[in-house]
């Protein structure tokens, strides 16, 4: 070993180095620890703990005094408002997301388009909708399907048309709830869309011109690609939203007319908390779980396939 | 200001990367060491190491005296200068030195009175209300440097601090770091994968290879005396040219036979040394400086050669030519007015009293 | 002849860019008419709320009026939600509830986001992914089992039970981004802070936080909005109309069995609606970071 020799040997050392070191590395994760309790306690006590308590709930009888085991699954399976209410959950989420998917691309298009000093002013308009809490902007599609003062309706019959029922019947109900969705998440897609549209980079588009793409090739084979990541989480982060949503059924129709519109957590709010079977309730919104967590899986690989991208 | 001392020091990382593996070092009050090395030799280990900012994994780390093992970075009284210089970007670059003394609790007034006379010696007096984004390259690594002179630490790091910055301005930097160091006289250890950095400010050079010292000296002992053919071949530049041969006994001197029927001469008041050596296959190392046109051939150590450049680079002030013997790229440095000429062949003189002879097989310098 | 040969030739090209030209001008027409029919659509109900909330009880009766127009504005309807009945007290307890969410979100997210960033210790990565799909929970999956939990807390009816339950929404995203932004200061800055002299809470509140400010700021804002516009544990757990919050107090108070009071709801939302307008409108790259970090960076 070559080394200068210019100053004196060091005194050797007394303390063990390997033990203090260990006590060092221990400090360090008892910090840790100690920064993530507050963390991990809400967790354990108001997600995780709740969470069984529900698998728990779910297997008592109604007035909670009796355990009955599978008797809430199996009385739900029996009745038919229950299977009504999957079938309008699945419409509800699938036939909203989509069409939101469909307008936030089209206008993120759109927006991207225009020059670049008058997209903010129109991308700031275009998030309203999104900014104001769908329980307050609900109030206000309620006053204008409302039956007799709808302003709609006063449109519609300025124009010749007939007045809608916009909440009277199943069918135009389900209409409605699904617009007021649509309206209001729309501009979520809108603005993940055109954060992915940036994120393009224009030597691609030039690459594609020059290589003879025509538009539609461009976005086939430029743009789509490089957003399918982003289009992906959206969705699904959209998915489970839409299909675990409250506000906008419950305001609106309150799963009316004759039980149409319920969604899960509606129907669950109103045979837990407002019939006071909260076993059935429990189990109602249990249902929820199988199919989110099938999204949260997809979402998970997705996210997981991002960052390795990144990385 | 206080030595600085490694004792038998390992670093292995947790994939069982052995980093560092077993380096002993002194150095001494008021001294510029420069680690050198190439890429991943474990110089910047071995400096986090003496910060703190990695554990080691085996040996002892002295500064002062004192053994610091388990002394966490602030308690080692260093400074530290990285390579992208990590200054605070929230804070102005007044803020930015007065932080260590800030959370070591200085008054405002004496904090004051550092902070100002850092930025006199840097010249940064008018910056200090700045923010680091409204800086430039150079301007950020005298702050940089600035925030480690404000403590007045026992032991300045830094970690290669110039790479970042352009050509010129790194030469100008250079300067800077010397004339600093030569006003504050801290113990300094200072990392770079530059060798000419490492020969201008160093006042010994640690040349390090893959995880351990090759040799520890001074830059001209370094340049003259290289005990390792890594080390030959690591400090200079163009590097050292490597031609393997034979030395033979013949007529009571000793001769160097190379490939291509050169022989060279070995001067005579080297012959004891390596009288031993007659009739072994060594490696003949010769520096492009001291294979040049052909000139003082008059003197007894210097010898004639005949070579034929394939290449020719112009410099300005010298003109390299590269040429082969043998298979062996070699490069010689001659006079721009030598009229060397690609293909056409340049009578050509070799230094002898600068050669160097290696061992083939453990590349020691005999 | 070769004349009106170049000519022939020259024309097409001409015509060709011309047409290319319009195209391009018919597409931006095309565009902004679009973007004219989206912006009428989203912003009819906020409009509609508006016009409504100027007019007296006897305009918005009278059937004959334009519904989407106010013939004689005024504010009686601001006015007495100002000074009468407990719009004023929702306003106050929605504040409460949305300040004490924010502040505690922020500490138990920021010292958490801070650890898993930066200390990798046991189990860090896994508590980093259970953060995330905590996250994914949606609270219309728990609100049943939470009621029973509030209940035997004995803080049923009671204000202080959102602002128990609100973090839940709130926590696990906010640690989520901010893991992100925290993990993006390069380590070089806590190194140098380790060696100026900083401990860990040092370098959390001197170097992580205002460096990671702007990414504190959206996680902030998101918390706000958020817990301005929770729903469901209000509607579920508060039944007295002095514990109530705006989302759920501006309904309960203002419809009286059949008789809907439709100027002060609109009045009453739109007030509600003006808080997170305002953020959105002062701050609105904060508001869309912070929104849409989640689906972005994960
Ligand atoms: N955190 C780590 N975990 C595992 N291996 C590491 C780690 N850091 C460095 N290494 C490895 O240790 C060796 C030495 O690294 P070091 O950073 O000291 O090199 P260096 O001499 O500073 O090189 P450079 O000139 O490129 O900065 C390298 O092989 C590197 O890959
Ligand atoms: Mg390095």
């Amino acid at each position: 070993m070559s080394q200068g020799t210019l100053s004196s040997p060091v005194a050797p050392a007394v303390v063990s180095p390997q033990s203090t070191l260990r006590r060092l590395a221990r400090r360090n994760s008892t910090v840790a620890f100690l920064l993530t309790l507050p963390l991990i306690l809400l967790v354990l006590g108001l997600v995780v703990y709740p969470f069984f308590y529900a698998l728990y709930l779910a297997t008592l009888n109604k007035r909670m005094t009796r355990f009955i085991g599978w008797d809430n699954f199996t009385f739900l399976f029996g009745r038919q408002t229950f299977w009504d209410v999957v079938f309008q959950s699945v419409l509800f989420a699938v036939s909203a997301v989509v069409l939101k998917a469909l307008i936030g691309f089209i206008l993120a298009h759109v927006l991207h388009a225009l020059p670049a000093k008058g997209q903010r002013k129109w991308r700031g308009m275009l998030l309203v909708p999104w900014v104001i809490p769908p329980a307050i902007s609900t109030l206000a599609w309620w006053w204008l399907f409302d039956p007799s003062y709808s302003a709609f309706n006063w449109a519609l019959m300025g124009i010749g048309v007939d007045p809608v029922p916009w909440l009277g019947t199943s069918g135009w109900a389900r209409f409605s709830v699904i617009l007021v969705n649509v309206w209001y998440g729309s501009p979520f897609f809108m603005i993940m869309y055109l954060a992915a549209l940036k994120s393009v980079p224009d030597q691609l588009y030039e690459a594609a011109a020059i290589d003879g793409a025509t538009g539609w090739q461009k976005l086939r084979f430029v743009t789509f690609p490089m957003m399918r990541n982003i289009i992906s989480i959206t969705v699904l982060f959209s998915l489970i939203v839409t299909f675990a949503n409250f506000d906008i059924v419950r305001i609106l129709t309150n799963g009316g007319p004759l039980d149409s519109t319920h969604v899960f957590a509606t129907y669950a709010f109103q045979v837990g908390i407002q019939s006071g079977d909260i076993p059935l309730g429990a189990t109602i919104s249990l249902f929820m779980f199988p199919l989110l967590a099938v999204f949260a899986i997809f979402i998970l690989r997705g996210v997981n396939r991002r960052n390795k991208e990144m990385a | 200001m206080a030595q600085v001392t490694l004792r038998k020091v390992v670093k292995a990382y947790d994939g069982g990367v052995q980093a560092v593996k077993g380096i002993d070092l002194d150095i001494a009050d008021h001294e510029f060491v420069v680690l050198v090395g190439p890429s991943g030799c474990g110089k910047s280990t071995t400096l986090r190491m003496i910060a703190g900012l990695e554990e080691i994994s085996d040996g002892e780390i002295a500064i002062g005296g004192r053994v610091v093992n388990d002394v966490p970075p602030r308690d080692r009284d260093i400074a530290m200068v990285f390579q992208n210089y990590a200054l605070y970007p929230h804070m102005t670059v007044f803020d930015n030195m007065a932080f260590g003394l800030m959370l070591r609790k200085f008054d405002k007034a004496e904090i004051k009175r550092r902070v100002d006379n850092a930025a006199r010696i840097l010249e940064i007096g008018p910056l200090l209300e700045r923010k680091p984004k409204a800086l430039s390259g150079g301007q950020r690594q005298r702050v940089a440097m600035g925030r480690a002179i404000v403590r007045d630490p026992k032991v300045f790091l830094f970690d290669e601090p110039l790479s970042n910055l352009d050509a010129k301005l790194r030469v100008q930097m250079r300067t800077e770091i010397k004339k600093v160091h030569q006003t504050v006289r801290t113990t300094t250890i200072y990392v770079t994968h530059d060798q000419v950095e490492a020969m201008t400010l160093a006042d010994r050079v640690v040349v390090m290879n893959g995880g351990i010292i090759e040799q520890v000296g001074p830059p001209q002992e370094l340049y003259h005396n290289p005990k390792t053919r890594f080390v030959a071949g690591f400090i200079g530049s163009p590097a050292m040219n490597f031609i393997p041969g034979r030395l033979e006994n013949g007529a009571g001197a000793l001769r160097i036979h190379l490939p291509g029927d050169i022989v060279l001469p070995v001067p005579a008041e080297r012959t004891d040394r390596y009288k031993a050596l007659a009739g072994r296959e060594i490696l003949f190392g010769i520096r492009p400086e001291h294979l040049t046109e052909a000139k003082n051939l008059d003197r007894p150590h210097v010898a004639p050669m005949t070579a034929t450049p394939e290449v020719t680079e112009p410099m300005g002030m010298e003109t390299l030519v590269h040429f082969k013997i043998q298979g062996a790229e070699i490069c010689g440095r001659v006079d721009p007015g030598a009229s060397a000429h690609p293909g056409r062949p340049l009578p050509m003189a070799v230094d002898m009293s600068n050669m160097h002879i290696l061992d083939p097989q453990s590349g020691r310098v005999l | 002849m070769s004349a009106t040969a170049a000519t022939s030739t020259y024309t097409p090209v001409e015509r060709k860019q011309g047409s290319l030209k319009r195209e391009r001008r018919w597409a931006m027409i095309g565009a902004y008419i679009a973007l004219a029919v989206f912006v009428v659509f989203f912003m009819m109900p906020p409009f509609h709320m508006l016009m409504t909330s100027l007019k007296s009880s006897g305009e918005i009766a009278d059937l004959s009026g334009n519904p989407w127009l106010v013939s004689a504005p005024t504010l009686q309807n601001y006015w007495e939600l100002m000074t009468e009945g407990n719009y004023l007290i929702h306003f106050r307890n929605s504040i409460i509830v949305t300040a004490c969410t924010v502040a505690i979100t922020m500490v138990i997210s920021t010292l958490a986001a801070f650890a898993l960033a930066r200390m990798k210790f046991w189990g860090s990565t896994t508590l980093a992914t259970g953060v995330f799909l905590t996250y994914l929970v949606p609270e219309t999956l728990l609100f049943i089992p939470m009621f029973q939990i509030i209940g035997g807390l004995g803080l049923y009816n009671n204000l202080w039970a959102m602002v128990l339950i609100f973090p839940t929404m709130t926590v696990p995203f906010c640690t989520w981004i901010m893991i992100g932004y925290f993990a993006s200061i390069p380590k070089e800055l806590d190194e140098a802070a380790l060696i100026d002299g900083a401990g860990h809470l040092q370098m959390l509140w001197k170097i992580f936080i205002p460096v990671a400010l702007p990414g504190i700021l959206a996680a902030m804002i998101f918390a706000f909005t958020v817990s301005w516009a929770a729903f469901i544990y209000p509607i579920a757990f508060l039944v007295s109309s002095d514990q109530m919050v705006l989302t759920v107090g501006i309904v309960s108070d203002l419809i009286r069995a059949d008789t809907f009071q439709w100027g002060k709801i609109m009045a009453g939302a739109l007030m509600a609606a003006l808080p997170p307008l305002l953020v959105y409108a002062f701050l609105m790259d904060y508001y869309i970071a912070g929104l849409t970090a989640g689906a972005t960076k994960g």
